[in-house]
């Protein structure tokens, strides 16, 4: 049995603690959010935050997640940056397909919750993990520093 | 980023994509976030381990007996057609007594869980018996292995243009396919209902082409099949015909257990199914004049079509169709090679054998250039389509829109193309390790299918009797922003507020006999469509606001959400709809669409296949480590002719996605098959597509100023494939990069992708070679 929080609401699980977060929050509880992408940890496209740092919830076990605070991308807009990051990345009209935004906003929130005001360079080492086939990287990079300066 | 027009209200504004307040929360729905019905079982498909063998034996018995599993099916149990494919019918739903290539579907399972399937599918135990492979486009055009003959095309007398030429040169080069690597792998999700009934969710471009292929497997009329897409999340060309798999293997398992069946592809199985963009190796024969003025051209192109046909046929012509890209070439000699292979049966792929035609003739472009000691961008210019004279394509399609010599101009200039030549130059001269490279290319794209019956399109709008507004069309929304333009049409139309409009999914109930969203004429298409709808209900409704307040149906207008019926009444156009509505007026209708003036011969290639062309060209400048290939884009300008555009910031985003996606193809993202034919980059762990950190520190994308000539919708232009292209701006500029080590006079054979392993042996050669012309120098 572990026990988590998921977006500030409590859960527990007692199955195969060796599922992927990713299927635990997609198939057991419907939050399809989260998506799939390669399975490997190699898109991002899954991200989730545990305690505040970003994982891929592909290949992380639920029972890593015992104790501990999951956000997903349907309550990261319960904090301001995720809210803000949210903002920036409609504002400046980031999205094309979608599939991998909700990894891209998880990866943008946690890198301004560590690093208020990121440079290019910042963004790339932290962003370059989660690719996006429209290639709407401009946009991220450009709505990462306009969720920053809203943020200031 | 907002564009106003004074006689616009919505069609030409920045709005938002219509989906954007979902993307970002997270609930934006695709195929797999839809929830499943109680009893859903999950598929997964037993793969071939064979590039080509006789299936000696086929024991299933272990995947049948393990847990979870439901039902195990091979081609026998395929009801309907075995064989299916989207011109010939050559592709066999699963393998039928021999493995084709390493990754053939050769059964499906049906199991309670997705894990399961999985883990059952690899019990197969198979007996194989190796018959000979072949596996590379080179060795299928030696052994004259085609799927569809060999397509030639000429004009003039090339080989005496080649003899009496005052330079000529030949060569050969290789040009790598391209995974789609769509985010959403493939999925299909087939519920069956009564009386035969079967409704197929599916990340597809081609719902139309599913549904038909799904009947054709189950056998049974195309009208109890329905096919539906909210949205993908990316095709690239990977979903117009390569669904297919996914689609029907879930429906003839639903059809065998009676039960919901869901198969979504594992990204490895995706990739190890499905087919790319084509590989080829082109030959190549040119003579040319001291300005390097192309006087005849021979190109051969053996395409990697793979185990069958698909639509390596349409690929391979829009090659050809491309190859004069934005120059005119007098008296040429094209040969197209579609080569049998036992790989993925290669499809279409944004661009769609564009940027195939395009690279070839850029690659000889740049040869001449070094040949000659020119820049290439002179050369380039004088081989430039006339805008009276020299105006007629290889396919005998006069270009009546040529705007290149401005839009390259007005690129030069913005770039400072000149300025930063002559600082690099400076550059490279006293940096002995690191090298600079400059490029700008020009893109001319031809719009529409070449196969002229593809160019309809329907739709179908509604207007409810609170004022809003639904339209349906035959187009798939994959991020491209489709569904956002053309509920900009119709709000346009309409006189309402964008908020007013929604756009449902896709489903072949609604508009039928679809065509795929393909060929960058989604909007061109579909927004047509769903304006004649548009028209038709306004054309009513005028009817009977002239009866109703007395004016003449000419006088009204419909605008900033209100019905004006000249100086009689000036009525809200929810109320307006309500008494329309109690005057028993229809409040919806269909839209239908054909593109004008096209026509084309497929046996002599020659019409006017297109109905316009799209122009752009881009500016990349690279840095190049000379001691390790690695490389960085330090900055590309890009100017794109969008028309008029209908959204701006829309049209943009595409620019930029697709010249970087071309940047990928032809840089890092590299395929590779060993030796048995089993493709080894099956997961973004091998095979890289671009992140952010491989995006230039600057781009600059800029539309360029002008209107459709033709008649398009809003006289607004395609986007979708020509922006990819514009990516080889980035593999010419490392082109050019190299050849400053051989003082710009050595042709680099540098093949794409250009890797930093490519670039290392690449670099080795051509000092090589600058080093040989040293010595004769010395020796001389």
């Amino acid at each position: 049995m572990v026990k988590f929080t998921i977006n500030g609401k409590a859960h527990s699980f007692d199955g195969d603690l060796a599922m992927p977060l990713l299927w635990y929050l997609r198939d057991e509880l419907a939050m399809t959010g989260t998506k799939y992408g390669c399975g490997m940890a190699l898109c991002g496209a899954c991200t989730v935050h545990l305690d505040g740092q970003s994982v891929r919830s592909c290949v992380t076990p639920v029972s890593a997640a015992d104790g501990k605070k999951i956000t997903t991308i349907e309550g990261v807009d319960a904090e301001r940056i995720g809210r803000a990051v949210q903002a920036a990345w409609r504002k400046l009209q980031v999205v094309q397909c979608g599939y991998c935004q909700s990894g891209q906003i998880m990866t943008a929130t946690a890198l301004l919750a560590a690093n208020k005001n990121p440079s290019d360079a910042d963004i790339d080492a932290a962003m370059s993990g989660n690719i996006c086939r429209c290639a709407t990287y401009v946009r991220i990079r450009a709505a990462i520093h306009e969720a920053a300066r809203s943020l200031a | 980023m907002t564009k106003q027009t004074t006689e616009h209200r919505t069609v030409g504004q920045s709005l938002f994509h219509e989906s954007a307040h979902l993307h970002v929360t997270g609930r934006a729905t695709y195929t797999d976030d839809i929830p499943e019905r109680n009893g859903t079982l999950h598929a997964a498909m037993g793969l071939s381990a064979k590039a080509h063998a006789k299936i000696k034996s086929m024991d299933l018995s272990a995947v049948k007996n393990a847990p979870g599993v439901v039902a195990v099916i091979t081609l026998d149990d395929v009801p309907g057609d075995k064989y299916l494919g989207p011109f010939l019918h050559d592709e066999p739903v699963f393998a039928d007594g021999e493995t084709l290539y390493v990754g053939q579907p050769m059964f499906a399972v049906a199991a309670t869980s997705h894990d399961l399937a999985r883990r059952a599918a690899k019990l197969a135990k198979v007996e194989y018996e190796d018959l000979p492979a072949i596996l590379t486009a080179q060795q299928g055009a030696e052994e004259k292995a085609y799927v569809l003959p060999p397509v030639h095309i000429a004009r003039g007398d090339v080989e005496d243009k080649l003899a009496t030429a005052p330079h000529r040169h030949d060569g050969d080069f290789y040009v790598g396919g391209q995974e789609q690597f769509y985010l959403e792998g493939q999925i299909a999700y087939a519920l069956p209902g009564e009386d035969m009934d079967m409704h197929v969710y599916c990340s597809t471009q081609h719902p139309s082409e599913m549904q038909f292929m799904v009947a054709h497997a189950l056998g049974q009329p195309v009208h109890g099949i329905k096919v539906e897409c909210r949205r993908m999340g990316g095709g690239f060309g990977g979903k117009e015909t390569q669904s297919w798999y996914f689609a029907t293997v879930a429906a003839i398992l639903a059809r065998h257990t009676g039960k919901p069946v869901k198969l979504r592809a594992d990204r490895d199985d995706d990739m190890m199914i499905t087919g790319k963009r084509h590989d080829f190796r082109a030959l190549f024969d040119v003579g040319y004049d001291d300005n390097g003025r192309i006087l005849g051209v021979k190109f051969q192109y053996q395409l990697r079509c793979g185990f069958s046909a698909d639509l390596s046929g349409p690929v391979g012509d829009r090659q050809i169709f491309h190859t004069d890209n934005a120059y005119y070439l007098d008296t040429f000699d094209i040969l197209s090679i579609r080569a049998k292979t036992n790989t993925q049966s290669n499809t279409a792929f944004r661009g769609f054998g564009g940027p195939q035609g395009i690279i070839a003739i850029e690659y000889v472009i740049d040869d001449i250039a070094r040949k000659l000691g020119k820049d290439p961008l002179e050369v380039r210019k004088a081989n430039f389509y006339g805008k009276t004279e020299r105006n007629v394509t290889p396919y005998q399609m006069t270009v009546e829109d040529n705007v290149i010599h401005e839009l390259v101009g007005q690129l030069e200039e913005s770039s400072e193309y000149q300025k930063r030549r002559a600082e690099i130059d400076a550059f490279n001269a006293t940096s002995p390790v690191l090298k600079k490279g400059l490029s700008l290319v020009p893109v001319k794209f031809g719009i529409s299918f070449t196969a002229t019956q593809f160019n309809q399109a329907g739709a179908l709008l509604h207007i409810y009797t609170d004022g809003s507004v639904l339209i349906n069309h035959g187009g798939t929304e994959m991020g491209q922003g489709l569904n956002t333009k053309v509920a900009q049409v119709v709000a346009e139309e309409l006189g309402v507020d964008f908020a007013r409009v929604r756009v449902s999914a896709t489903d072949t109930s609604k508009v039928p006999n679809t065509s795929a969203t393909a060929a960058s004429t989604g909007t061109d298409l579909n927004g047509k469509a769903a304006q004649d709808a548009a028209v038709k209900i306004k054309t009513v409704l005028a009817e009977f606001a002239a009866t109703k307040y007395g004016c003449a149906a000419d006088e009204v207008k419909f605008r900033d959400n209100q019905v004006i019926c000249g100086d009689k009444a000036s009525v809200p156009f929810d109320e307006f709809v309500r008494v329309a509505y109690t005057g028993r007026v229809p409040l919806w209708s269909s839209g239908f669409y054909r593109t004008p003036k096209i026509h084309y011969d497929f046996a002599t290639l020659t019409g006017r296949p297109f109905f316009y062309f799209v122009y752009g060209a881009a500016c990349s400048e690279v840095i190049v480590d000379t001691l390790t290939g690695e490389n960085r884009i330090t900055r590309s300008d890009i100017l794109y002719d969008a028309g008029s555009s209908i959204n701006p910031a829309i049209d943009i985003g595409q620019i930029e996605g697709g010249f970087i996606q071309g940047a990928g193809w032809l840089t890092t993202e590299e395929l590779w098959w060993n030796k048995d034919g089993k493709l080894m980059t099956h997961a973004p762990s091998t095979y890289k597509i671009p992140a952010v950190s491989d995006c230039p520190p600057v781009l600059n994308v800029k539309l360029f100023e002008n209107s459709n000539g033709e008649e398009s919708i809003y006289r607004s232009k395609a986007l979708g494939e020509p922006p990819l292209p514009l990516g080889m701006a980035v593999f010419l500029a490392i082109r050019d990069a190299i050849a400053s080590l051989g003082e710009g006079r050595v042709a680099p054979p540098l093949n794409a992708p250009a890797t930093a392993e490519a670039i290392l042996n690449t670099i080795e050669i051509v000092q090589a070679e600058a080093r040989a012309k040293q010595l004769e120098k010395v020796t001389a």
